[in-house]
């Protein structure tokens, strides 16, 4: 009897310190100092993951019988507002993609510019931070060439990519995605800013005219209906300062895992 | 530790020093980091509540998949789907309670972290405590080849194999070994700890860097090895409902084999067994 008393002693003070450290779980996943404390994982992932893999490695590219019927869209299916519905009703005619910040000869380009320059095709798998994976075949212009265009100054450490979509609810503050990639994977010979897909001009769902395919990272990482390409020191002073939309709803900015 | 110092109804015992402080530390490390791991993990699926074979998702075709549907009385009815057999699990699977009210979910609140829905921070949580999981892992192994743990009480050998059969029924009605022999882990001990920590383990954390793009560019042979992306993740998966089986059965096992001296070895190292003419 007494033994009985004492697992059962045992067994409720089991549960009870269990359901007492998942409550401290919760409430370290809602403090920002709990949730920076806990990013570290990721900063060393970064790190590890950067020594494992270089400049160069590239993504594993598949052939065309692997692409999906249908590219699974993700996030801003239609950017709202009218200026970029005149866009899209335009064929995108006027869009501009501006080229700036820490750069010796900042520039616009226009997308017959962009179709000018030399372009990569790659079929890739897109994978997302939900879990899913899909395979297009993206054509675009390396970011690397742009940047050499512009010839980013010494001190240019990140390339933060400013788009179109307005991810507020209903447009009155608006809060553009915008996202940014450090040097290495911003120069990666898989990074494009790509404006076809499967063959055709990129379809608005997927971020028509133009976004950017960055290969060895997760698919928010690929900021869709680029407007701007601005080469910074830090992003600890812009918008929410963690380098992305999704990044300042707390995802990791190191997105390769 | 006076209530704990005499074993169940054995009037005569022996302590013997059986875990040593690293088997110790390593277990309850390990215990803790676990739990973390497989929740923030179920937090993860349930942002995609499906698993495929191969290099991508055939959305169509899930192995298996958790998903809501909405009846015409217009209640929320949870359906889990595996290939192509479907089941109602409302309340567990693909539909459960949160403040009251049914809403569509992979795995329910109580079993994910945070227990609301929050990718960024099971993520936060999974990859943070992945570290720890495998440097308490390498720290284990490494420990265990140094000491010889490994060998001694750890491999199956022959004549363990040997014992497979008797043990087996031993085990299904219940009977334990007692004294000294309680003391070297039987054949399917050994087969159940070598094969959590020495196949599933690194399973786990192989399959776990396989889903990374990144580690993909740097080791294509990992997607070569697990047959694609989609494919690691189902492997991830099962291997952590291996985990949670290897878990139920440990638990079941130490409760019937005497949970206090168990609890009280793995706690203090020592374990009392019945003294020789006992």
């Amino acid at each position: 009897m007494a033994d009985a008393n004492r697992r059962n002693f045992l067994t409720r003070l089991a549960v009870g310190t269990g359901a007492a450290v998942l409550a401290g779980c919760d409430k370290i996943s809602q403090s920002a100092s709990g949730s920076d404390f806990l990013k570290k994982g990721s900063d060393l992932a970064y790190k590890v993951q950067r020594l494992f893999a270089g400049r160069e490695a590239l993504a594993p590219e598949f052939s065309k019988a692997d692409i999906a019927p249908v590219f699974r869209p993700n996030g801003t299916l239609y950017p709202m507002g009218e200026a970029y519905k005149a866009h899209a009703a335009d064929n995108f005619r006027d869009w501009r993609v501006k080229v700036g910040g820490l750069v010796e000869h900042p520039f616009e380009l226009s997308l017959p510019d962009l179709r000018a320059l030399p372009s990569r095709t790659q079929i890739t798998r897109h994978d997302c931070v939900e879990g899913w994976s899909c395979i297009g075949e993206w054509t675009g212009t390396p970011l690397r060439l742009v940047l050499a265009k512009a010839k980013p100054k010494d001190n240019a450490r990140f390339v933060l990519f400013h788009c179109a979509d307005d991810m507020s609810r209903d447009g009155l503050q608006p809060q553009l995605y915008y996202e940014s990639l450090d040097l290495v994977e911003a120069l990666h010979p898989q990074t494009i800013l790509a404006y076809d897909l499967n063959g055709q001009p990129l379809p608005i769902a997927n971020g028509a005219p133009v976004r950017l395919r960055a290969e060895r990272q997760l698919g928010y990482k690929m900021a869709k209906y680029v407007t701007g390409i601005e080469l910074v020191e830090s992003f600890a002073d812009i918008r929410g300062g963690n380098g992305g939309y999704w990044e300042d709803q707390g995802y990791t900015w190191w997105a390769g895992i | 530790m006076a209530f704990l110092s005499h074993a169940e109804d054995v009037p005569e015992t022996r302590l013997v020093y059986r875990h040593t402080l690293w088997v110790r530390i390593a277990h309850w490390v390990n215990a803790g980091v676990l739990l973390i791991m497989l929740m923030s993990g179920l937090q993860i699926f349930n942002a995609h509540p499906a698993l495929y074979w191969g290099a991508t998702s055939d959305f169509d075709n899930p192995i298996l998949s958790m998903t809501a549907i909405q009846t015409q009385t217009g209640e929320i009815r949870g359906i889990t789907q595996i290939g192509s057999a479907r089941f109602d699990t409302t309340g567990v699977f693909g539909a459960s309670e949160i403040f009251g009210q049914v809403v569509p979910r992979g795995f329910p609140a109580w079993a994910t972290l945070p227990s609301w829905r929050s990718l960024a921070s099971g993520r936060q949580w999974h990859f943070f405590f992945a570290w720890l999981f495998v440097f308490n892992g390498l720290a284990f192994a490494i420990y265990a080849f140094a000491s010889r743990h490994f060998g001694r009480d750890l491999l199956p050998k022959k004549r363990d194999l040997k014992n497979l059969p008797k043990d087996f029924v031993d085990h299904l009605r219940l009977r334990f070994p007692k004294g000294e022999e309680a003391l070297h882990y039987n054949v399917l001990q050994k087969l159940a700890y070598f094969t959590v920590i020495f196949i599933l383990g690194p399973l786990i954390v192989l399959t776990g860097l396989t889903m990374s793009p990144t580690m993909d560019t740097a080791f294509p042979e990992l997607l070569f090895i697990f047959g694609g992306r989609q494919s690691a993740r189902t492997i991830h998966f099962l291997c952590a409902f291996g985990f949670v089986i290897f878990f139920v059965v440990h638990i079941v096992m130490v409760i019937l084999s005497g949970p206090l001296n168990n609890l009280r070895a793995i706690v203090t190292g020592c374990y009392g067994i019945e003294a020789k003419d006992g």
